[in-house]
């Protein structure tokens, strides 16, 4: 009894290494989606190419889709741009896009140049909808599916890695459930 | 160096002043209210900081949010829950107590607890073992071997004894 006490440290030292060790590598920057689960909050934005024209959270109602966060002031949006123009044109992924805290002239140059991946563009100059989807930096990748749940969050660079681990895998899957 | 200290100043200055955009309200009670929130929030983008701390733009939008919120009148529960359905129970700095949240709440207490359970049943092992030993000799027992010990412990009876060996 007394020799099973002196291990008791060692015990405690080893829990302490795997608590430490499986915390290695993990991106603490990014959190999951409070909204995992729920429907897209309620919004009324203009579309970025035609200010007339008004979209609601009904136009999730359809289909699985990437929705996109991203901003002409994000240079990480840059960097995953031109996989999302892949992704929308060789892969058929209806991405939409949501232009957050930009400037319309900016935004639309942008897509002039770079490409256009988005089926759809919400232009939400104050962050509105961005604020109550909780995205707290650009660019985030929402997975929504065709209730217009909100799925999965994707904070951070959609490259290729991340589209055949992470995003690939779900959209496949809530495509089957509905 | 006296520029480089003067820089410093100014820029330490500008950042203390970045955070610091007037949210007007009517009572010193909101304006309370106001700064306790603001501080107890956490910035989702920078996480080591509170919203009332950030200059992350979306901390900016989470103060305003909550200012706009306190002006409404709403209370801090539905404040904080209107923040929490946002980004989640991530960003209170003191989250609810539940089942989740239990054992962050506890384990100080839990780790206390077991360290002063420790502390006691060595104290009581120590004491029961030095009382069990007290009686070994009787009385007379003992004054016998007071006896013997002082004998042996002569000076002239242990020179004798090295000498005859």
């Amino acid at each position: 009894m007394r020799r099973f006490l002196l291990f008791i440290p060692l015990l405690l030292a080893v829990a302490l290494g795997v608590v430490l060790f499986a915390g290695i590598g993990k991106d603490t920057s990014a959190l999951e989606s409070a909204l995992i689960d729920d429907p897209v909050p309620a919004f009324e934005l203009a579309s970025l190419e035609d200010p007339h024209k008004i979209y609601r959270a009904d136009v999730f109602q359809d289909k699985v889709v990437l929705l996109n966060v991203w901003g002409t002031w994000c240079p990480s949006c840059r960097v995953e741009h031109s996989e999302l123009v892949r992704l929308a044109t060789e892969e058929g992924v209806p991405i939409y896009g949501l232009n957050y805290k930009d400037n319309r002239d900016a935004a639309l140059e942008w897509l002039n140049n770079l490409g256009n991946p988005y089926e759809l563009s919400l232009f939400d100059p104050q962050g509105t909808l961005g604020f109550d989807l909780g995205v707290y930096g650009a660019p985030e990748t929402y997975i929504i599916d065709g209730e217009g749940i909100v799925r999965y969050r994707h904070v951070g660079v959609v490259d290729r890695k991340v589209w055949t681990e992470e995003l690939e895998p779900r959209i496949r899957q809530y495509r089957e459930e509905s | 160096m006296r520029e480089f200290l003067l820089i410093s100043l100014l820029l330490l200055g500008g950042l203390a002043h970045a955070a610091s955009e007037s949210y007007p309200l009517d009572s010193e009670a909101e304006r309370e209210r106001f700064n306790t929130l603001t501080s107890e929030l956490r910035c989702p983008k920078c996480q080591n900081q509170s919203i009332a701390d950030s200059n992350a733009p979306i901390a900016s939008d989470m103060r305003a949010e909550v200012h706009r919120l306190v002006q409404q009148g709403e209370s801090n529960e539905a404040i904080m829950e209107a923040m929490t359905s946002r980004f989640g129970e991530f960003v209170r700095y003191k989250p609810e107590l539940d089942q989740r949240t239990f054992l962050l709440w506890f384990t100080p207490l839990i780790v206390v607890v077991i360290g002063v359970a420790a502390v006691a049943l060595v104290v009581v092992r120590s004491r029961r073992a030095s009382s069990e030993n007290e009686p070994v000799l009787s009385e007379t027992d003992r004054r016998k071997v007071d006896g013997w010990l002082s004998e042996n412990a002569s000076p002239s009876d242990n020179d004798e004894a090295q000498g005859r060996s």
